[in-house]
């Protein structure tokens, strides 16, 4: 069932990518979503047989990968209460996004590839939350990134598309220097890449006496710093797939890739790798006291710097990006503070809430005739009324609305960091705090200026205006049933009574670590200040853009540096740009004409043609200057070699 | 079949074609195509018969294999053949490529066919010579006699600037080859016998091993090519014709390699050590300093090329790293590098037949008439790139992790390659494959041939195949690389002591 599970999306790929031509669009469509259908039925049964039986571990060892000296990695797959999480997020999700693409892309000549591109991610994507070593939850991590790479470049005749697909790949790069590094730290230390070796050596590994155990970079460590070294290179890794601050740059541009994509990939599922990847290697981030610091700060400072960005941005599908790169800080937050399974159950709301507000934003906009920007919409609510009300479920969700999804997933993360002991967790926690009021301004004010007040898009799109059809609505259904459910039905087995049974040990939390117990022990006004900033989010949003639509223009004008600043994303990619892009070219070109032509060749092949020539023609005419003959030379060597030593058998012995 | 000199056959198998092509008379169309015919149907049967030495070859001996000897020129130079875990999988790697050679160039050579044809067949069979050799100076005659059908296929058939770039590459490979000479004379003198086997075991004198050391890596250096020795190796690529350069970047840069791990190693430990971290510092510039010069690349070829040297680097960084992991992950990458490069060189091809140019600007938006070759470029672009799942990322990341093991900085610097590949080699296929087709030179260009789909489809499978059951390689170099690196280390140790006990 298993194999099942993470192989039938690769059938579908290939079925899709290599016959997608002869059996024709229709065809592909139906075989890659029920194919995911199927799958994500057995996630359910695996999802319930894994969390809610005796069993904690399934392993299933399918084929040799590398052997070299003592290394040795084989493919596997793992499940456990932590991968059977991922399954169930990652194939309903999918299955859900295959489903609505059949009504969303109906008229794209490329719809084959599409659905081919689809399925190999979740491949990718399943290889990655099956792993049972760190080599190939990489080839997962660099798959997921593949697929992403393909699909946000999926309209290659859009050369912003194309550029925003190779930024995804880059940047993700940067992160993955780390990963690359941190697997070989991890490997050195433990001899191994194996998760079950390294989670049960760690502990021991981390209490013995101090000593060296890794130079890096010069520095001597001993085992704690070693390990710090390890976790923040691996962290690196995460920073980049989950888009955290300072690697975040590359996910709003994403958004150029059609909107189911950005719904899978880039809100439910594949950015969700890096809290994932803590998650799992909890046991030696546990160890380290620092890197959970490092986590917990790039945590916040994201939830707060994505959330004010969003704040200002007029494409639809950008303020739900911003929206999603902020709530995987308080992802971060959470793991950062030791509450792994918070994160997760943060993890699993999120995906139902981002996923149904990202596709009934490609709802909307399969409406408008593909407009994004919000200024250009207005009053749709008369017009698509089972999208806004999709919406504005997953609009409560989001901000936290009591009994939805996000109101208990949410919290929880806030509440932990309030509990939590590092250096920056009440830093965490007032900028997580400010950044709940932020979430739902922006997403009412998303609501507000598309579905309320005067339409403001052409006579002639607002005529086309239309319902999407059910094969569109009806996921967007489901995810809305998610979006109110899956918190109250689940709180009790992710961080509540039921955990115990329920994750087997699947996340690792060291003796002193209490965070689940003292959640429960906050201040009243901890726990009710999310609901306040949601409430006051609300309020100003409602003024701002129902009651005097006004006063945004107005604030914007007399705070104009302010505004800029929001509105440029804090200037990020034109600070890359300065710092790293263009010095790149510039240096790649100085050194190729001046370090390869000038100095290499000048002093090397051309200088000394140069003499060679000089003498041939003027000392002696013998050679015709032509290659052939410098070539005889070289022979003659070998013959005067071959000459000398039959001359002198005898006297070598 | 055992008893058979299989390696004597393979090798001088495509000479048997050379005399077949001379009986061709005529200069018709019909002539040129049975020309190409009888080399095609040798090079085919050369890599079937190539196939049985990877058959008969036991893994776990760390030995040489399939040994045949016989005296020639006095006694003291032997005609001495076999192979062992490091140099068996370049014998199939050149048989392999070769038809793919000729395929390639089925239409692209019109003019002097045959000469073309036997200068191919010529050099196979020098290069399996060179794998096969086990007496240094039947190397030397093979490493170096290799060198004239490749600047004739560069300085006949190349382009514009061929007998420029044919001149560098000799001047560059003539410092070396002349240098490795003396060495050789030198170690003949001091050991008294040209057998490889007996010279591994020799043991040659510390202050000697210093001097022999850097007369051999003059040599592999150039071959590699490693940073700075390497401004020929784009100029030659750019100049030959697409066959040419499949086999230069495939197999010739794979000779330095094997050079090293021949003979730089088992022969000389001690200055091998010595030498390391000279190698980990040109390597790591060459990492970085040509990527970011393929970065500015305007020709797809020295772009290319350029990327070559760059992977070369995490091959010479492997190889110096002395580990298990480090030494089969450069075995690997040269090997993956072998079929990857010369993948990417038939690509290149593949647009420069239709269009006569390799400038990256004339192209742009080749997925619109081109799909299937869209999908073939970007698989073996991520290969390049190193993605698991390819044969790329194999040798890479096992490189990176010898490199690890001895040294972090290295490592460090080494692993920022993974960003800068990525950012060369997706703007490359960005500029000739995505965007819309504007430009009107390209509104009829055809997608792939059935030809050149023969040519592509195989590498697409063994590119994909290695990446994820990397097991047939890893596991037939294994034995020879552990006695390898255990050998070395034993030297190190003898020498450590023998400098202890002198105090």
């Amino acid at each position: 069932m298993y194999q099942a599970i993470v192989f039938l999306p690769l059938v579908g790929f290939l079925v899709a990518g290599l016959f997608g031509r002869s059996i024709g669009a229709k065809a592909s469509e139906y075989i890659t979503s029920g194919l995911l259908i199927v799958a994500a039925l057995l996630s359910w049964v695996a999802f319930f047989s894994i969390g809610f039986g005796e069993t904690p571990v399934v392993r299933e060892t399918l084929l040799r990968w590398m052997t070299s000296g003592t290394f040795s990695v084989d493919w596997t797959i793992r499940v456990d209460t932590l991968t059977a999480v991922m399954l169930v997020v990652v194939n309903s999700v999918s299955a859900l996004v295959h489903v609505y693409s059949i009504g969303y892309m109906h008229d794209d000549p490329h719809r084959p590839r599409f659905f081919a591109y689809l399925s190999l991610f979740t491949f990718a994507m399943l290889m990655l939350v099956t792993s049972d070593n760190l080599l190939q939850m990489f080839f997962g991590w660099e798959g997921v990134g593949l697929a992403s790479y393909l699909l946000i470049g999926f309209w290659y005749k859009k050369p912003s598309a194309n550029a925003a697909a190779m930024k995804a790949f880059v940047v993700n790069r940067v992160g993955d220097f780390g990963f690359i590094l941190g697997i070989l730290g991890v490997f050195y230390l433990f001899n191994s890449t194996d998760y079950d070796t390294i989670f049960a050596n760690a502990q021991a590994f981390a209490a013995e006496e101090p000593r060296t155990v890794l130079t890096f970079l010069g520095a001597e460590l001993s085992q704690d710093a070693a390990l710090t070294v390890v976790c923040l290179l691996l962290f690196m890794g995460a920073m980049g797939k989950s888009a955290q601050f300072l690697l975040h740059t590359w996910l709003p541009d994403a958004m150029e890739g059609p909107t189911p994509v950005s719904a899978l990939i880039h809100a439910a599922t594949m950015v969700t790798a890096g809290v994932f990847m803590v998650a799992r290697l909890s046991p030696i981030f546990e160890l380290s006291h620092t890197a959970m610091t490092v986590v917990t700060l790039f945590g916040a400072t994201t939830a707060f710097f994505a959330a004010t960005v969003g704040l200002v941005q007029n494409d639809i599908k950008r303020v739900i990006a911003y929206s999603t790169c902020s709530q995987l800080g308080y992802m971060f937050v959470a793991l950062g503070v030791g509450g792994y399974s918070i994160a997760i159950f943060h993890l699993f709301t999120h995906a139902f809430f981002k996923a149904l507000l990202f596709l009934g934003a490609g709802s909307v906009i399969h409406a408008v005739s593909n407009e994004q920007d919000m200024r250009k919409m207005g009053g749709l609510r008369k017009h698509i009324p089972l999208t806004y009300w999709m919406m504005v479920i997953g609009t409560l969700a989001l901000t936290g609305f009591p009994l939805t999804a996000g109101f208990f997933s949410k919290d929880a993360v806030i509440e932990a960091a309030y509990v939590g002991h590092n250096a920056f967790a009440q830093y965490a926690f007032w900028l997580t705090v400010a950044a709940a009021a932020l979430t739902s301004f922006y997403s009412w004010r998303l609501a507000f200026m598309t579905f309320h007040g005067k339409p403001r898009a052409s006579v002639d799109v607002m005529k086309h205006v239309h319902e999407s059809p059910l094969v569109m609505t009806v996921p967007l259904m489901i995810l809305a049933a998610g979006a109110l459910l899956a918190g109250f039905v689940f709180k009790g087995v992710f961080i509540g009574d039921g955990y115990d049974a329920f994750w087997k040990g699947a996340l690792f939390v060291s003796e002193e670590n209490h965070v689940l117990h003292d959640i429960h022990e906050v201040p009243l006004w901890v726990k009710a200040s999310p609901f306040v900033m949601m409430l006051g989010g609300f309020a100003v949003a409602w003024m701002f853009y129902i009651r005097s639509p006004e006063i945004p223009r107005q604030l914007a004008e007399r705070h104009d540096g302010l505004y800029r600043f929001l509105l440029n994303k804090w200037y990020f990619d034109e600070l890359y740009d300065v710092i790293f892009v263009r010095p790149a070219m510039w240096i790649g070109r100085q050194l190729w004409k001046k370090g390869d032509g000038v100095v290499i060749d000048g002093m090397g092949p051309d200088g000394v043609a140069a003499r060679v020539q000089n003498v041939t023609t003027w000392v002696v005419r013998l050679q015709t200057g032509y290659l052939y003959h410098y070539a005889f030379a070289m022979l003659i060597g070998v013959a005067a070699l071959i000459t000398w030593s039959m001359f002198s058998v005898g006297g070598a012995h | 079949m055992s008893n058979w000199p299989l390696l004597s056959i393979t090798t001088f198998l495509p000479l048997v074609g050379v005399f077949f092509i001379l009986l061709v008379r005529g200069e018709d169309a019909g002539a040129k195509d049975n020309m190409r015919r009888v080399a095609l149907i040798t090079t085919v049967f050369t890599f079937l018969v190539s196939l049985f030495i990877w058959g008969g070859f036991d893994p776990q001996n760390p030995g040489f294999q399939f040994e045949e000897s016989s005296e020639w020129l006095g006694g003291n130079i032997g005609y001495r053949m076999g192979v062992d875990g490091i140099s068996m999988l370049f014998v199939i790697l050149t048989t392999f490529l070769m038809p793919f050679c000729i395929l390639a160039s089925w239409n692209s050579i019109q003019m002097r066919v045959k000469e073309y044809m036997i200068a191919f067949l010529v050099l196979e069979t020098l290069m399996i010579g060179v794998f096969c050799a086990l007496d240094l100076v039947m190397f030397y005659v093979f490493f170096e006699a290799g060198l004239i059908p490749m600047f004739l296929i560069i300085g006949v058939w190349g382009g514009k600037r061929r007998v420029y770039a044919s001149y560098k590459f000799f001047l560059y490979t003539l410092l070396g080859s002349l240098l490795m000479l003396i060495a050789l004379m030198a170690m003949y003198w001091d050991a008294g016998t040209t057998d490889i086997p007996t010279l591994m075991a020799h043991g040659f004198p510390a202050g000697m091993q210093t001097w022999l050391w850097l007369a051999f890596f003059a040599s592999f250096a150039v071959k590699m090519p490693m940073w700075p020795v390497h401004t020929w190796l784009p100029d030659a690529h750019v100049e030959a014709p697409t066959a040419g350069s499949v086999i230069l970047a495939a197999i010739l840069l794979k000779m330095g390699g094997y050079g090293f791990l021949r003979f730089s190693l088992p022969m000389f430990p001690l200055a091998s050590e010595a030498f390391a971290p000279l190698v980990f510092t040109l390597s790591v510039i060459a990492i970085v300093y040509t990527s970011l010069v393929a970065l500015a690349q305007e020709d797809i070829k020295k772009l290319i090329a350029y990327s070559s040297v760059a992977h070369m680097g995490y091959v010479t960084m492997g190889i110096f790293t002395m580990t298990e992991q480090g030494v089969q992950g450069a075995l690997f990458q040269m090997l993956s590098h072998g079929i990857v490069s010369g993948a990417l060189f038939l690509c290149v091809g593949v647009i420069y037949d239709r269009m006569h140019t390799r400038d990256i600007s004339a192209y742009g938006g080749l997925v619109n008439r081109m799909p299937f070759y869209a999908v073939a470029f970007l698989i073996f672009t991520m290969a390049n790139v190193g993605l698991p799942g390819t044969s790329g990322f194999v040798g890479e990341f096992l490189t990176l992790m010898g490199a690890f093991q001895v040294n972090t900085w290295v490592a460090l610097i080494a692993t920022s390659g993974v960003i800068l590949s990525a950012t060369y080699a997706l703007f490359l296929y960005k500029r000739v494959v995505f965007g819309a087709l504007d430009k009107e030179s390209l509104k009829s260009i055809m997608d792939l041939s059935l030809r050149e789909r023969v040519i592509i489809v195989p590498m697409i499978i063994l590119t994909i195949l290695f990446g994820f059951y990397p097991a047939p390689i890893l596991d037939a170099t294994a034995a020879s690389v552990t006695a390898l690196v255990t050998n070395y280390q034993a030297a190190i140790e003898a020498a450590n002591s023998t400098a202890l006990l002198a105090h």
